[in-house]
């Protein structure tokens, strides 16, 4: 009934063209960067090639990268899965508010953490100008540990959130009822049902570490997509740069297998026809406290520091407060808006075929294609965005630059963000439901939309707001395809912050965090269906 | 369905009016919008402005080809306007207007003109360093004195733009041996200026190769910034003077409006005084006097190296230098 291993569900059934049409879509999208950085690398002569790719301090970037991405994938688990565990599993008085806090780190960019963090030690730093005493400063291996970590936090704690809510207490009653203490019933029952949602979700924060070079570069580590996005930057050494993000995503394909190895024949849909309960709370007593101090420390660290620092800014505004909000963001906002929502819609339904085709169907292609949407998200965006001119130029010119293209460009790009809580909710929604309601004479449509769609809801809408706020603090692709005159809040922060001149930076920082974070706060809340 | 949305003006490819002009723009929006407003206003011209980072523009319209939509590239150094002469991208300016320009900041050639300057300098915290410690020259950091005390940025454009002009100066093998011998003396590497700066007032380094601009607008959020920062000797190439500079594409489809445009750069009244009181940089016109704080004009003579600015265009020679010594 639990994790069993076997062949999944009618693994010769082939899906139906309404569910591949999309799905090909997608990947023939993720393909054409590809293609790009494969004509760009071809053009290179081999002498080049091997004295600036296969070079030693190539392999000393990966290292240190490698030795980045164990650091924050162990400390980032660490704190998901209690906080994931006590926002969803226990009676604690305020869990609503710490779900939400949890997830708002995801509003702040990485560089933005990134500056924050490195701003707030040292003698000149901001506890020393607020607070009065000094902080060690925060930088190197550690600085960048934490940043990125505060940075993915929320997103293995979405996804595991996703399957948490879903759980069937049946199982764990009934390991209580074998005699099983507590802590073995959790980690006999309860964290295996997590493994799909805990790999989706440290799929997503690898990739992330994999291809940060914000955060990093501001924390002074030397990581491999660091080297990367100077290559880029320093010289339009094209072919050089395609080698790189070819590299890069090699890196992760080889994530990708491991995964696939990790997941195979899983299975959690009950073997009867179960209707899930909404579990019994825990109650916590004076556990309250600990508990209290871990998710206020998170909070702390990851989001009222930033905000703090922002507001440490904007005091410094040459117009004031008043002034500084008087400034275009209201614009900037709608620009903004205007692509992220769009795209966000976009990438939940395109995951939604992709997602269901994986788990039902099970076939090689099935899995092949939702394998290529993770490739989309390793594929660094600036190498996305040129290869997109590369091919809108020639096929499609109208295309170029035009609003349609960039919600397309996010939406391909950030897919892998939507499909994994999605795969998670599908992990436990049954199909026997679906096979029951389709012996009782609804037909493939009516199941879908009456019997599937509702188990998928919470799942869709951690879709929606990953890749919306994803694609609110985007940078390469938006600077490269967007409309001439599109002015996003991200393009000007970033602008605003590389000529030092936080103090105007400042409003555009706080309208994203608050902006992103009011409507994920508005969609975590009102998403899910059971108490909880 | 989702397609169907509002904003329709920018769904489609931008009509081609007869007064439109689309800029690249390598440039800080905050610093150059309202010059290019002024001249909307004053010309009628719609000028159309793809803001982005100077290198990722050189390589969008690289990729673009032939295709490309953009009509100006104003880059924010010299590197990426020399990769675009080299890839015969850019058309030759006509000799009234080259002229206009003083000799060190345009281009030999005529392709592109400087619009603005920056001058690198050393930036040291007043806490820590005596100005009479400070070196004359840019080479002299690599005394042992200074082990572990001064910061750079190898991977910033300014910085490699000043290496390039090194390798003219001094040669390749000098330069190399300076770059080791800074890595060796333990130089601390920064992602960008600005970092720089505030790792000064941090307590991390005492000594900042850096731009001119970035201490002044430090200051004007927080005069008790406790940084200064000097020049080295004259005609070192620490003082270099690098410059932002404007060039026509070879698809433009307007060239008369481009050419307006340029010329509006290089006015006195307009653009060069916004440039120098506004955004703290040099005017590259010689009627308008860089702010008060900074060198004047006369005194920039005797400063700066002795540089021609096509020297800059070698950004490859550098990078490769660079790598070799493994700061890349």
């Amino acid at each position: 009934m639990t994790a069993v291993s076997g062949p999944t569900l009618a693994v010769s059934r082939r899906p139906p063209w309404y569910l591949m049409a999309p799905a090909l879509a997608c990947v023939v999208g993720v393909a054409l960067p590809l293609t790009y950085l494969l004509i760009r690398a071809f053009e290179a002569d081999w002498e080049t090639v091997s004295t600036v790719v296969f070079r030693q301090r190539n392999l000393m970037l990966l290292g240190n990268t490698l030795l980045l991405c164990g650091a924050v994938l162990t400390i980032v688990t660490l704190l998901a899965l209690p906080i994931a565990w006590l926002t969803t599993r226990t009676n604690l008085p305020g869990r609503r508010a710490f779900t939400l806090l949890a997830v708002m780190p995801l509003a702040v960019p990485a560089y933005v953490m990134a500056y924050t963090l490195l701003g707030l030690g040292g003698p000149y730093g901001t506890t020393a100008q607020l607070l009065g005493f000094e902080l060690p400063m925060v930088r190197g291996f550690w600085g960048a540990t934490l940043a990125l970590s505060l940075y993915n936090l929320p997103y293995m704690f979405l996804n595991l959130r996703v399957a948490m809510q879903r759980l069937d207490p049946a199982l764990e009653e009934a390991a209580r009822s074998l005699g099983l203490p507590s802590w073995r019933v959790f980690i006999g029952v309860v964290m295996p049902q997590l493994r799909p949602a805990f790999l989706a979700g440290a799929l997503l924060v690898l990739l992330h570490v994999i291809g940060d070079f914000g955060a990093v570069s501001l924390m002074r580590y030397e990581s491999f997509s660091y080297a990367l996005f100077m290559q880029y930057e320093a010289g339009a050494d094209r072919v050089y740069a395609a080698w790189l993000a070819l590299m890069l995503i090699g890196l992760t394909g080889g994530l990708l297998v491991l995964e696939l190895r990790f997941l195979r024949g899983f299975r959690l849909d009950p073997a009867g026809i179960t209707t899930p309960r909404p579990t019994r709370l825990v109650r916590l007593g004076w556990w309250k406290l600990p508990a209290y101090l871990l998710l206020g420390a998170v909070a702390l660290v990851g989001l009222i520091v930033p905000l703090a620092t922002i507001f440490f800014w904007l005091a410094r505004h040459p117009g004031g407060v008043g002034g500084a909000m008087g400034s275009d963001w209201t614009s900037s906002l709608a620009d903004s808006v205007s692509a992220s929502l769009p795209a966000a819609l976009l990438a939940a339904l395109l995951a939604l075929p992709i997602a269901y085709m994986a788990r039902r169907y099970g076939s090689p292609l099935s899995r092949g294609i939702e394998q290529s949407a993770y490739l989309g998200y390793a594929t660094p965006a600036l190498a996305f965005a040129l290869g997109l001119v590369f091919f809108s130029l020639r096929v499609a010119p109208w295309l170029y630059q035009t609003l349609f293209l960039l919600v397309y460009a996010y939406a391909l790009h950030f897919l892998a963000e939507a499909v994994g809580p999605i795969r998670s909710a599908l992990y436990v929604a049954t199909p026997r439901l679906e096979e029951a309601s389709r012996s009782l004479g609804w037909g493939r449509v009516q199941t879908f939309f009456r019997v599937t769609l509702p188990l998928l809801r919470s799942g869709l809408v951690v879709s929606v707001a990953l890749v919306f706020l994803s694609a609110m603090k985007e940078l390469p692709l938006t600077f490269i395809l967007s409309p001439l005159g599109f002015e996003t809040l991200a393009m000007n922060l970033w602008s605003l912050t590389n000529e030092a001149m936080f103090a105007a930076a400042a409003p555009y920082a706080l309208t994203i965090l608050v902006f992103s974070g009011l409507f994920v706060g508005l969609l975590l809340l009102r998403g899910h269906e059971e108490v909880s | 369905m989702l397609l169907a949305l509002p904003g329709c003006g920018s769904w489609g490819a931008a009509d081609e009016a007869d007064d439109a002009l689309v800029l690249y723009c390598g440039r800080g929006r905050s610093l150059v919008e309202p010059t290019i407003e002024r001249f909307r206003e004053e010309t009628g011209i719609n000028v159309k402005v793809r803001y982005g980072q100077t290198a990722q523009l050189a390589v969008t319209i690289l990729e673009e080809g032939e295709r490309s939509p953009a009509d100006l590239f104003w880059a924010q150094d010299a590197g990426a306007l020399g990769q675009l002469t080299t890839a015969g991208r850019l058309e030759p300016l006509p000799e009234d207007l080259l002229e206009a320009v003083p000799a060190p900041f345009r281009h030999t050639g005529g392709y592109w003109v400087g619009t603005s300057g920056r001058a690198r300098v050393m930036a040291y915290s007043v806490d820590r360093v005596e100005p009479a410690d400070l070196p004359d020259s840019v080479f002299g950091f690599t005394d042992e004195k200074w082990r572990g005390r001064v910061g750079w940025a190898p991977t910033n454009g300014s910085f490699q733009a000043f290496v390039t002009a090194m390798r003219q100066m001094h040669g390749d093998d000098a330069v190399r041996d300076w770059l080791e011998a800074m890595k060796a003396n333990g130089a601390q590497p920064y992602p960008k200026n600005s970092p720089i700066l505030t790792a000064l007032a941090a307590g991390e380094i005492d000594v900042g190769l850096t731009n001119h601009y970035y201490l002044l607008r430090f200051k004007q959020d927080d005069p008790q910034f406790p940084v200064e920062q000097t020049g080295f000797a004259d005609a070192d190439v620490g003082n270099l003077m690098l410059v932002a500079g404007v060039g026509v594409l070879d698809t433009v489809r307007n060239r008369d409006a481009a050419l307006k445009f340029i010329r509006f750069l290089l006015s006195s009244e307009t653009a060069q005084a916004a440039f120098a009181n506004d955004d703290f940089e040099y005017p590259v016109s010689a009627d308008v006097a860089p702010r008060p704080e900074l060198p004047g004009q006369d005194r920039l003579d005797g400063l700066t190296p002795d540089v021609p600015l096509d020297a800059l265009d070698d950004l490859e020679g550098t990078l490769r230098l660079l790598r070799e010594v493994g700061l890349l």
